[in-house]
């Protein structure tokens, strides 16, 4: 760690958000303390550290905080030297940060309607096709990302590869409480290869939740969701 | 036309989007030239399909045959790939940069998806609900502004920069919607240093000469909130 830099990250174990964050921390070889937040009664720091949206990851570096995941993995990546987590190169980076915005635009919509935001089954079913749908063009932003190589950052992991790989969890999580595959090898074979790979990643394997607690998690979220809609008059 | 050592640069766009307005005051700040094609949304060209698959949407900057979408990616590009020409849309520290991308991700998430709603929303509770986060989120730019600025005219401080042009493109709609509704969306009152932004803004020279026309905007508004109603009655 570089002398005299002291970070703190603010997050929850299952957040996509967080993981990220803890991601781009690993890449770049970075000590930090983490400090999991409770959401139903967060900290002093956190409301003082990001007063607007009072919400996780917020990185503090050296008492300076820095909120929104994809802005503190671009601040991680321009703060710190190490291994890059965007290219040098405009159109490169362009086109990660592109890739990145869709990730959670499309991705992590449809799987969040799918699992919490769907309130009737057909728009549950509309999540799972827009899940198909986003893996569909996933499978092509790779091939041109990746050009080759393992990563859509390349060679090695980069901005989109975390976004991504942050909602790895999440995403078989969704596999198992809907009973459904959104993972086909045949249809989308560079995704599963990329899958396989990112999981296999020390940085993966430490910031990555089982899919068993996310489940667990899920399905309790889904229960408290229900039993607001119940007592909540005229819903 | 090619901007000489700047390469070709075309810009897909329509003239009332407040998007394509970001990219076109950015490369006006910038001092790069650039060919305009002006798209048909209800025809939209070959080369707008081809450029951008995904959302086939406007704006689209094609910088030396290779596109790139999305308003704020955009900015960032014209940013980066014309560095060394005219004034930097970016701060250099990187903790400054991370404030610039927080911001401008607010006026995005926040204040468009409030104003949004505000006027889009499917029952008058959720049109009342975005009207009131809007003016919630007005007032935490005023905050923003006064912290960004340090007392200069513009959240890039002296210059105009990335912040600016996110929410600058807004402008137009913005006098629009305050010419429509008999209301001033940054007011002197409550929001003084956002109302003088909005003037200053206005009066650059980069800047003044890009805005579309706010009467054209009223009318265009008007246009489609009657096709809106009638697609609306049709469906009941």
């Amino acid at each position: 760690m570089a002398g005299g830099d002291d970070l703190k990250l603010l997050g929850t174990w299952a957040s996509p958000f967080a993981i990220r964050v803890k991601l781009a921390l690993a890449v770049k070889g970075l000590s930090y303390e983490y400090a999991e937040e409770d959401l139903a009664s967060k900290s002093e720091l956190l409301l003082t550290s990001n007063p607007v949206h009072k919400k996780i990851p917020v990185l503090i570096h050296n008492g300076m905080p820095v909120c929104e995941s994809n802005v503190i993995v671009e601040y991680i990546d321009e703060a710190f030297a190490g291994p890059s987590i965007l290219s040098d190169d405009p159109y490169e980076r362009a086109t990660a940060r592109f890739w990145a915005a869709y990730v959670d635009d499309k991705l992590l919509a449809s799987w969040a309607t799918i699992l919490f935001r769907g309130k009737t089954e057909e728009e549950k079913s509309e999540g799972k096709k827009a899940l198909l749908a986003a893996l569909d063009t996933l499978e092509g932003a790779l091939a041109k990302c990746s050009d080759g190589k393992g990563f859509f950052g390349g060679d090695s992991v980069g901005l989109v590869d975390m976004v991504l790989g942050s909602q790895l969890s999440w995403l078989k999580a969704t596999e198992v409480i809907t009973g459904e595959e959104f993972f086909d090898g045949e249809k989308t074979p560079l995704l599963s290869a990329w899958m396989a790979r990112f999981s296999e990643l020390d940085a993966a394997k430490a910031a990555l939740p089982d899919v068993d607690s996310v489940v667990e998690f899920a399905k309790m979220r889904q229960a408290r969701m229900a039993a607001a809609a119940a007592t909540t008059p005229n819903s | 036309m090619a901007g000489g050592g700047n390469g070709e640069v075309k810009l897909l766009g329509m003239w009332a989007s407040p998007f394509v307005l970001r990219v076109r005051l950015a490369l006006s700040l910038k001092g790069v030239s650039y060919e305009y094609v002006e798209e048909d949304l209800k025809s939209k060209s070959e080369l707008l399909l081809k450029s951008n698959p995904v959302h086939t949407k406007v704006p689209v900057l094609i910088h030396n045959g290779k596109p790139v979408c999305e308003s704020s990616v955009i900015l960032q590009y014209i940013d980066e790939a014309f560095a060394g020409i005219g004034p930097s849309l970016l701060p250099a520290d990187p903790h400054d940069r991370a404030v610039a991308r927080f911001w401008a991700a607010y006026i995005d998430d926040k204040l468009l998806k409030a104003s949004s709603q505000a006027s889009s929303g499917k029952t008058e509770e959720e049109k009342a609900e975005g009207a009131k986060q809007a003016a919630a989120a007005v007032e935490t730019l005023e905050g923003a502004l006064k912290e960004c600025s340090k007392g200069k005219p513009f959240f890039g401080g002296d210059s105009a920069g990335y912040v600016d042009l996110m929410l600058g493109g807004l402008l137009p709609w913005v006098h629009v919607g305050d010419a429509v509704k008999g209301v001033k969306t940054f007011d002197p009152a409550t929001t003084p240093l956002l109302a003088a932004w909005a003037d200053s803004f206005g009066a650059l020279d980069a800047v003044e000469p890009v805005m579309p026309e706010v009467g054209k905007l009223v009318e265009f508004a008007m246009a489609m909130m009657s096709h809106a109603a009638a697609a609306a009655a049709a469906t009941n």
